[in-house]
């Protein structure tokens, strides 16, 4: 004890804010981190890198307060201290702002600022929202502290979640994946405003699997996987090939394959299409376009652009208020699909495999057993009032085996599976339709790199077989690896339809913030 | 001019005086919703709180010749807090550290709470052996009635505001305390927050399982006082088995009817108190079937706020988000 | 590339300072375990029972339970009002199930027994001497099950549309159901002034359900013999059934495979609407032949705890209905010894029930108490 002790008052004579050693945690079977040990460094950025699912999150609640350790220490400034709740943290100057935001929805600004902070005196609004004022001042941040929550685009909110971290002192801020919802301009403005905080002495952690960020803004990194510490090691000395390595744990080629389509075919023409939400919103404004059989149109766009508007029209699950849906059959002749209720799409052929942000919220029913959730698509089969449960159980079987999904038996509820085979077995069930057109939203989001390609594979598969896949996509680098065409959305429009072969990526991380059209018209 | 008021008069004392149980239930209920807690236990909780009021009055009155006021007063409010406090205690027990259903917990509660009410108010009087025919605080309830004012022929003015039993100001004086504490203090603002979002509330600090506990025992400890009131100060210490009747279902109504503030309670209830007294000054004749149909009028008006509730999707009138679910810090 | 004090430090100790109770979320819990903790719950529960009455009337224990046998099966009459109540508990909690399954809060119960008990005996009344028993009945039927699922859609289709809060609405709807009740009784009353009905066609005995075997009860415990089964196979093998999980478990997930929500929603309400006013129909027609506003013994409220208890499951359901009514009738029998209230049984469901809403807790989370302990490796 005595001995460790003097050790690490040591190294935080020189630099280190935080000394993470030994930290297990354990989620029923799931050893999430095993023995973990770290350290954070005072005046720098350190990206924690690792594969969705390698411990990364729950090693920095951990730090956070949120989850308490199994097993483990954890020294501030030399000293072991026990955080035992997110107020502790706070104690410690430590802050974290989630991946999903923590804040309340109903409340302003300012109110979600001084939530849970025990200022002596009468709660006075006006002061906070001065002292407010001059943190965002003082770093280059823009934050109305009347507005309403609700009220916010997404990057205000997490403009909010760092200027609560910063209210409360915070030395040492815990970011996770905190670029997974801005645009390439929007990271540029985040990134710049770190670096500000850096130079006075802050420490910031990046939680991250996006290499290129890794590069760009840290000064070391530390790879985590499958809940396992691999090591660290200073930016400037690596390279995105070795950090993959590291991460995936066996050497890895990035590249996504993209075969070239084989004579596509039109299949599904969009004409003049508008939806507006049940309260008043126009969610899509006049779009139009065509998805070709054979190959795979991203569609790019800042979350909430009207991405999941779109596919549920194309499926039958969104009320449209004007445009066409066009779906050309084989021999040429064209239906419209607006006003067809889901099954009688679903039966022409058109699947959609739609993964919100809760994975299981649509698609899937997480307390079913795979069989039961393979007859959500067949259970109207067959007269009578009965269903037949023998096909389905077949069916998952076949999934089962054909796309390895790891799972103790087909009567496990999916809830209890990973990611990566809930997304198997969702993809699974909709291919075995043998659709014609595919749908699929963020069908890789919170999923490991081998199960990513996986996924890819399969999608790629359905392009060589003259299915038009549709994919809607959050990270651009594999909607510029993986798709034939690219469709920007942003607020709506259609701000472009682009050749995935060519464009970059900040051309189209322009066009998610600006109106394709309208720019064209001034020029 | 003189009609209405004379109407007035006569009218609104009566409909204060049933809005008063309303009132504390409600009250507590939005307390103990804004937590994050629906608890449906509440009609229980009423009828125990009346219930432990009754049985402290009852061993005071019978244990001494001469009441003194205060004592008289004191020692039933204190027995009743304690009994609606543990009915509180119960519940979150069950829904905060056992995480268990919230509708069903709150319905066992109520099953309960009648229960025990009806038991001791019926069985009171056996249990102790004594020689009284039937549990009548009359003593007690003459120390509920005194008055802030006393005439024998009031004026107007003195007859709709200054004419009513010191509960009744008790209990528009906590509903007013509450909804300030609610929307202008820290302490609010935290107790809102974890019943829109714990795991929010949790990070930022605050002990979501302390506010839920405190919020919904002290929701509970208020709605147990206007079950008191009902029986020691309304019926004038005259306890009868199910009595009470509904009016702790009425008092969830409410809540929804005032979008869970407890200051337009206060009026609410005394419209809700006036439309559940309304059948007697509406004039029937001899048709006695009738007054049932107009015995319907507050339900039918909850029903029709709750629609409209639905129908206006406000962000700000709707329930607090988290309403109904138990919250897990480690759920993953 | 790893940092070697780091490794060290890892290797020489481990300090765990937990200071609080850890729980956590137990996965896939064998089916006779969840079933032997709740087992557990209940003898538990019977224990205190018997504590409380021992405390309250001074028998001791053994007595209690001994006395609650006799108050359920001393005599063959007292076993057959067992098996009677249990029908018409049983059924409501049938009934309710569906709702619950979707996740559809129907406390509305009460109501919904009022309405059909109201359409029966208004049947009753109006037609009873009129047109032959033979048909009365079957209109008696439809009427009290129209009736019901009338007053199961209406809060149904507010919740489809609007997404009306359910729970509050259908609980309104029981008073309003209780008011109308009211009103006939005075409409109906016999002789008037006296504020109830009275038994309904005594002399003709129009509509009166027929015994079977000598029997009063039988019929009604024969058709919720038959109900349960039923409700068995609709809620596991068939496609409404399967409908229903699905809206109950997702409703996002259920439009996306093309269900129409508001139309499940407002089908199993009717259903549920009308399986509650068949215990009103049983009741006034197979039971009581007559028409009170207590007509429900509250069990459109007990029932939800009854369906809660056993699951969901109507098989297990008769086994809550059972320990319900247990209770209920034990209870009043010591009650009636003792010269109590007949509330005691209402005290006691309230335990029983508070154990076993208690006992889930520990089918699905796992609790390890642990002090601070240091380890050495």
């Amino acid at each position: 004890m005595e001995e460790l002790r003097n050790e690490t008052q040591q190294q935080s004579l020189s630099d280190v804010a935080v000394a993470l050693r030994g930290i297990t945690k354990i989620f029923g079977k799931t050893v999430a981190n095993h023995k973990v040990s770290l350290d954070i460094k005072r005046g720098e950025v350190l990206a924690v890198l690792g594969e969705n699912g390698s411990g990364k999150t729950t090693l920095m609640n951990a730090l956070a307060g949120i989850y308490f350790p199994d097993e483990g220490q954890i020294f501030i400034n030399g000293e072991e201290v026990t955080i035992s709740s997110p107020r502790v943290a706070f104690s410690y100057g430590i802050g974290m702002i989630h991946q999903h935001f923590k804040l309340v929805d109903v409340l302003t600004a300012v109110e979600n600022i001084i939530l849970g902070l025990n200022e002596p005196g009468r709660m006075n609004l006006k002061k906070v929202a001065a002292r407010v004022k001059e943190i965002c001042d003082a770093y280059g941040f823009v934050l109305d502290p009347t507005k309403k929550v609700y009220d916010m685009s997404v990057s205000e909110k997490q403009t909010l979640e760092i200027v609560k971290v910063l209210y409360r002192g915070a030395e040492i801020l815990i970011l996770d994946e905190p670029t997974a919802v801005l645009t390439p301009q929007e990271t540029d403005k985040l990134f710049a405003v770190l670096r500000n905080m850096r130079r006075d002495g802050k420490s910031i952690v990046i939680i991250t699997h996006k290499l290129h960020e890794v590069m760009e803004i840290s000064d070391r990194v530390a790879v985590l996987r499958k809940g396992e510490y691999i090591g660290e090691i200073e930016t400037s000395k690596t390279n995105p090939q070795e950090l993959t390595n590291m991460m995936v744990g066996r050497p890895v080629t990035l590249n996504i394959d993209r075969p070239e389509p084989e004579n596509p075919t039109l299949r599904i023409e969009v004409k003049n299409l508008s939806v507006v939400s049940e309260d008043g919103v126009q969610k899509l404004n006049d779009v139009s376009f065509k998805a070709y059989g054979g190959e795979i149109l991203g569609i790019a766009g800042i979350s909430g652009s009207g991405q999941k508007e779109l596919l549920e029209a194309i499926a039958g699950l969104q009320k449209t208020s004007g445009g066409e849906i066009l779906f050309i059959n084989d021999d040429g002749s064209s239906e419209n699909l607006i006003g067809r209720n889901p099954v009688a799409i679903a039966q022409k052929g058109v699947t959609l495999s739609f993964v919100p942000e809760d994975r299981l919220g649509m698609g899937l029913v997480g307390n079913m057993d795979i069989s039961d959730n393979m007859m959500l698509r067949s259970y109207r089969n067959g007269s009578g009032p009965f269903t037949d449960r023998k096909s389905p159980y077949s069916l998952a079987e076949r999934v089962v085996g054909e796309l390895e999904v790891m799972t103790p038996s087909i009567e496990t509820p999916v809830r209890r599976l990973s990611g990566g085979n809930v997304q198997k077995v969702l993809v699974g069930r909709e291919i075995s339709l043998s659709p014609k057109v595919l749908l699929t939203a963020y069908a890789v989001r919170g999923l490991d790199i081998n199960s990513s390609y996986t996924i890819y594979d399969l999608l790629n598969r359905q392009k060589k077989l003259g299915v038009a896949v549709i994919y809607v996509g959050e990270d651009l680098d594999v909607l510029l690896e993986l798709c034939d065409k690219i469709l920007v959305l942003c607020a709506g429009h259609v701000s472009g339809v682009v050749d995935g072969r060519t464009i970059t990526k900040e051309e189209v991380g322009l066009l998610m913030t600006q109106h394709g059209k309208e720019e064209a018209a001034n020029e | 001019m003189t009609g209405l008021l004379n109407f007035l008069v006569t009218f609104l004392p009566r409909a204060v005086a049933q809005s008063v149980p309303l009132l504390c239930g409600a009250t507590g209920e939005i307390l103990t919703e804004k937590s994050g807690n629906l608890n449906l236990g509440i009609p229980g909780i009423m009828y125990v709180g009346a219930i432990s009021g009754v049985i402290g009055a009852f061993f005071y009155e019978h244990s001494t010749a001469t009441l003194i006021p205060a004592v008289a007063i004191l020692v039933p409010v204190l027995c009743s807090l304690l009994g609606s406090f543990l009915m509180g205690l119960l519940y979150c027990f069950l829904t905060v550290t056992l995480r268990a259903n919230q509708n069903v917990t709150g319905l066992a509660l109520t099953t309960f709470g009648i229960g025990v009410g009806n038991f001791f108010g019926g069985s009171l009087i056996r249990l102790v052996e004594t020689d009284v025919p039937s549990i009548v605080l009359s003593g007690t309830s003459a120390c509920f009635k005194m008055r802030l004012f006393n005439s024998a022929s009031p004026g107007w003015f003195e007859a709709l505001f200054l004419n009513y039993t010191f509960m009744t100001y008790v209990a528009i004086a906590i509903a007013i305390i509450c909804g300030f504490i609610l929307k202008r203090t820290k302490v609010g603002l935290h107790l809102r927050s974890v019943g829109e979002n714990p795991a929010t509330a949790d990070a930022a600090g605050i002990n979501v399982t302390k506010y839920k506990y405190v919020a919904t025992c002290v929701g509970s400890m208020i709605a147990g006082l206007g079950g008191m009131y009902y029986v020691l100060d309304y019926m004038n210490g005259i306890w009868s088995n199910d009595g009470f009747g509904d009016r702790g279902w009425l008092a969830i109504a409410l809540v929804i009817f005032t979008v869970w503030r407890p200051g337009s309670s206060v009026w609410a209830s005394i419209l809700f108190g006036g439309l559940y007294i309304l059948h007697i000054f509406i004039p029937t004749g001899t048709d006695m079937a009738i007054k049932e149909i107009y015995k319907m009028l507050p339900y039918l008006v909850t029903i029709i706020v709750l629609v409209a509730v639905s129908l206006r999707k406000k962000r700000e009138n709707q329930p607090p988000a988290s309403l109904g679910l138990p919250y897990f810090r480690e759920e993953r | 590339m790893s940092k070697e004090p780091n490794a060290a430090a890892t290797k020489r100790s481990f300090a765990i300072r937990n200071p609080f109770v850890l729980t956590k979320r137990t996965e896939g819990m064998p089916a006779y375990k969840t079933w032997g903790v709740r087992l557990i719950a209940l003898i538990l529960a019977i224990i205190v029972c018997g504590l409380i009455t021992l405390l309250i009337t001074g028998l001791n224990p053994f007595d209690v339970y001994a006395t609650m046998i006799r108050g359920n099966f001393g005599t063959a009459r007292k076993a057959w009002v067992v098996l009677k109540d249990m029908a018409i508990l049983l059924c409501v909690s049938l009934a309710v199930t569906p709702a619950f399954k979707m996740r559809f809060w129907n406390i509305g119960g009460e109501g919904q027994i009022l309405v059909g008990a109201l359409a029966t005996a208004a049947c009753m009344i109006l037609l009873g001497d009129k047109i032959p028993t033979g048909l009365l009945i079957p209109i008696m039927f439809i009427a009290a099950l129209a009736a019901g699922a009338i007053w199961g859609i209406i809060p149904a289709i507010f919740k489809a549309y609007w997404k009306t809060n359910e729970t509050l609405f259908t609980l309104m709807m029981n008073y309003v159901a209780l008011q109308l009740v009211s009103f006939f009784i005075i409409v109906w009353e016999v002789p008037k002034g006296a504020g109830q009905i009275g038994i309904i066609n005594q002399s003709t005995l129009a509509g009166w359900l027929p015994w079977i075997g000598g029997q009063q009860y039988l019929l009604n415990v024969i058709v919720v013999a038959v109900l349960t089964a039923l409700v068995y196979v609709y809620l596991k093998y068939t496609k409404h059934g399967y409908e229903i999980s699905v809206v109950g478990e997702s409703e996002r997930t259920a439009k996306y495979v093309g269900i129409k929500v508001p139309k499940v929603l407002i089908r199993t309400m009717a259903l549920s609407g009308a399986l509650c006013a068949l215990a009103g129909f049983l009741k006034v027609a197979g039971t009581d032949h007559t028409l009170t506003t207590t007509i429900t013994e509250g069990y459109g409220f007990t029932a939800v705890m009854v369906s809660w208890m056993a699951n969901f499951n109507p098989i297990a359901m008769i086994f809550s209905t059972f320990i319900i009514v247990f209770l209920d009738k034990g209870a009043g029998e010591i009650s009636s010894m003792f010269y109590l209230n007949q509330s005691f049984s209402e005290i006691l469901t309230g335990i029983i029930l508070f154990f076993i809403i208690g006992s889930e807790f520990f089918i699905r989370y796992k609790v390890s108490l642990r002090r601070h302990e240091t380890k050495e490796v």
